[in-house]
């Protein structure tokens, strides 16, 4: 089910949170709100930490992760990389990455199999992904923009891209994460989709502007429509999917 | 780029999203909304007037600009377009694409006007709308169109023109200069008068300006007064009628004048009997026997007028029977004389009784035996003059030729049109105290106008003459024997501007002089 709500006033929630398979981070707001969502969503089967990553509350863009593992930024403090290590399972491995683009979040956007990385990610972090997360790390481009993490968002069950993406890149970006893709907006046409929304396999957190079409969209593509009949069949690992309203 | 270097590209095509409001499937754009809720979103004629009022004067057709300027423009032309699109505020803010008219009843009082514009919103996207604006028209008049229908016939300035002579010769000709100038191009009325006519302004500088005009053309008089009309007491402004009566010499061409004892010594001593040969801003004076000629200012004529003892109604005409050269010919003020003794008869005599006059004249390198010559019969003349009077001593003698005579030539011609015409300006004539007599005077007038004319050349310097669509040369223009009479030659005319379809003229031959 897709939950919408905000944080002090944005709509960004990709920004503010990180959401995975196995566990959940989240910023320190003024109140606590907006935890309290996540923790009404989640609690009892994931963990889900406050924090904050090299003192920003914009930890959704700095870090990127999935079940396996956790990468952070240079930036981060050793108290927080300490708080992070205590706080979530022991199977997940919580490493700083030494990496001039530092907004990982940003630059890589990654499932359970599968990452997408920045062209001019450097070969040793590339290896670390491929070490700490376990996946298949590919160079790719969205739509002609660089920065995979912010303009795509994807779970091991289906993924969002940037409105723009031609069919072609559809296709191609279809192939390689072996998950549908549909290219949308978030949050009333906004384009930075990993921005406003976070995902995992069975749930996704949107802002509140996000209109109830988009909305629909998020919940078809990442299959969050638990016994609904469904017009496309779960099986159907081929790319485009965008006739279905 | 990559396609230059010959390297594979794949053909992008653009896919689809749904629009995050409605849902409806449609190409990406930078708001990700389909036009539709983009418009129910955003209205960017927000702000912008749809309803002007623009005021029209009904007289002239004309709109008001604010603050003072009146625009002559058509229902739908292209200057009401611009003129309802300055109208509007706010039009900086947004760009405008195209601008058309709605048509509208003409007497509905209402201007719609559909425009395109184009502005920028959320995003970047750029949005197109278009939306109408409705002008309501309100008349009322202008200042100038106020005044004229408060008063038509109000005038500021008057000019009346007066001559006093018997004859309107001097009008004639003073008509043509005015048509040539323009000068009374500003003039609301023009009434023919007795002796004279009557100009009237609107402005007092225009009343100004044509009597300036009247001083460097004929010797003048003038003086002005005013008369009050209205008197603001709060901005203590007031409103003349201002009127220049401007009386011009009465000696004119050809007269015969003989000088007051003072001025005839001022001008050295000239023979007090002298003729006047031209008018312009100064009055040329020729004495006939000694061939001494002089100039009067206007100034000095009218600091001791003088009236002229005989003008061109009374000349007769003389049969020139002998003709003996005294000197030879001399060019004086351009004009060529050679003095002569000249035996002369009139022509009422001649054949009836033998008065012959023995004459010294100045025409001597015009005329020769045989000829016609019209001048002053002094012998059988009966002169009031006071002048006179004062000479003692004084010969007078008994006829003093003026100019030839054509007139045997032009009975020949007598009926056939002239070649030319002139063109006249619009006078009102006050029909009151005119009969019949005096419109065959005013006739014979013109016509002996229209003879001076083609008889003097330098007459015709200043004055345009116009073909005569009319005319066609017959073909016995060439008369073989004798001199032909005097005409105006083709070269000289000018042609009309004629605006409309003209037919190519026929080639006629020239007529030679």
């Amino acid at each position: 089910m897709a939950t919408r709500l905000q944080f002090e006033n944005s709509c960004e929630i990709g920004v503010f949170s990180k959401l995975t398979n196995a566990y959940c981070l989240v910023a320190i707001g003024g109140s606590e709100n907006f935890y309290s969502v996540f923790e009404s969503e989640l609690a009892g089967v994931i963990p889900v930490v406050k924090t904050s990553i090299g003192g920003t509350r914009i930890i959704g863009r700095l870090c990127a992760g999935n079940k396996n593992g956790l990468l952070l930024p240079h930036t981060t403090t050793d108290q927080e990389l300490q708080h992070l290590r205590n706080s979530l399972p022991d199977q997940v491995v919580v490493q700083r990455v030494d990496e001039r683009l530092s907004a990982l979040g940003n630059c890589i956007a990654c499932n359970d199999h599968v990452a997408l990385t920045h062209t001019d990610l450097d070969r040793e972090t590339e290896e670390l992904i491929a070490d700490v997360l376990g996946v298949e790390v590919f160079r790719q481009t969205i739509a002609g923009n660089i920065l995979v993490g912010s303009y795509c968002a994807f779970s091991n069950r289906g993924g969002l891209v940037h409105p723009h993406t031609s069919i072609e890149d559809l296709d191609e970006l279809s192939t390689l994460l072996q998950v549908p893709l549909v290219a949308g907006t978030v949050n009333r046409g906004s384009e930075v989709v990993a921005a406003g929304l976070t995902v995992n396999d069975w749930t996704a957190f949107c802002g509140s502007d996000t209109t109830a079409t988009e909305l629909s969209v998020i919940e078809s593509v990442f299959k969050l429509r638990e016994s609904q009949p469904s017009s496309i069949v779960d099986e159907m690992r081929k790319s485009l999917i965008d006739t279905y309203v | 780029m990559a396609q230059d270097a010959g390297m594979f590209t794949v053909q992008q095509t653009v896919g689809s999203v749904l629009c995050c409001k409605c849902g409806i499937l449609m190409a990406p754009n930078a708001a990700n909304m389909c036009v539709k809720c983009l418009r129910s979103e955003v209205d960017i004629t927000e702000g912008l007037q749809k309803h002007v009022i623009i005021i029209h004067c009904p007289e002239c057709d004309t709109y008001l600009q604010p603050p003072r300027t009146w625009i002559k423009a058509q229902l739908e032309s292209r200057e009401l377009l611009t003129f309802c699109v300055k109208r509007l505020k706010n039009l900086n803010k947004i760009r405008l694409v195209h601008a058309e008219f709605i048509w509208t009843e003409p007497h509905s009082k209402r201007l719609k006007v559909r425009l395109r514009v184009q502005k920028e919103v959320l995003n970047g996207a750029v949005l197109e709308q278009t939306y109408m604006v409705e002008y309501v028209v309100q008349d009322q008049m202008c200042e100038s169109c106020t005044r004229v229908q408060a008063n038509p016939d109000q005038w500021v300035a008057a000019v009346q023109l007066r001559q006093h002579v018997s004859h309107r010769r001097t009008f004639f000709f003073l008509e043509q200069l005015i048509l040539k100038h323009e000068a009374a191009a500003r003039a609301i009325r023009i009434t023919q008068m007795d002796q004279g006519i009557d100009f009237f302004f609107a402005n007092r500088s225009h009343g100004v300006k044509f009597v300036e005009f009247l001083g460097k053309v004929v010797p003048v008089k003038s003086r002005t007064d005013k008369q009050l009309v209205s008197h603001d007491t709060k901005s203590n402004s007031y409103n003349y009628k201002h009127t220049f009566s401007v009386e011009i010499c009465p000696i004119c061409r050809e007269d015969l004048i003989c000088l007051p004892p003072k001025v005839s010594i001022g001008l050295g001593n000239i023979g007090p009997l002298v003729i006047c040969t031209k008018v312009s801003n100064n009055i040329a004076l020729l004495d006939p026997f000694t061939l001494r000629y002089c100039f009067l200012d206007s100034d000095q004529y009218w600091r001791a007028s003088f009236r002229s003892l005989l003008s061109s109604r009374q000349l007769v005409e003389y049969i020139v029977l002998d003709l003996e050269f005294v000197s030879s010919e001399v060019s004086i003020g351009g004009s060529k004389y050679r003095l002569a003794d000249a035996q002369v008869a009139r022509v009422s005599d001649f054949g009836k009784n033998d008065t012959i006059f023995f004459v010294r004249t100045h025409l001597g390198h015009l005329l020769s035996p045989g000829d016609n010559a019209l001048g002053y019969d002094l012998h059988a003349a009966n002169t009031n003059d006071m002048e006179l009077d004062k000479y003692r001593g004084l010969d007078l003698p008994d006829v003093i030729l003026i100019k030839k005579s054509y007139e045997e030539k032009r009975l020949k011609k007598h009926g056939k049109p002239r070649s030319w015409k002139l063109k006249s300006l619009g006078m009102e004539i006050d029909d009151s105290a005119r009969g019949k007599l005096d419109e065959e005077k005013l006739n014979s007038e013109y016509e002996q106008f229209c003879r001076d004319l083609e008889e003097n050349p330098e007459l015709r310097f200043n004055i345009s003459l116009y073909r005569n669509k009319d005319y066609q040369p017959s073909e016995m223009t060439s008369v073989a024997d004798g001199e032909d009479d005097p005409s105006v030659r083709l070269e000289e005319l000018l042609a009309d501007l004629d605006l409309s379809e003209a037919e190519p003229d026929t080639a006629d031959d020239s007529m030679k002089e």
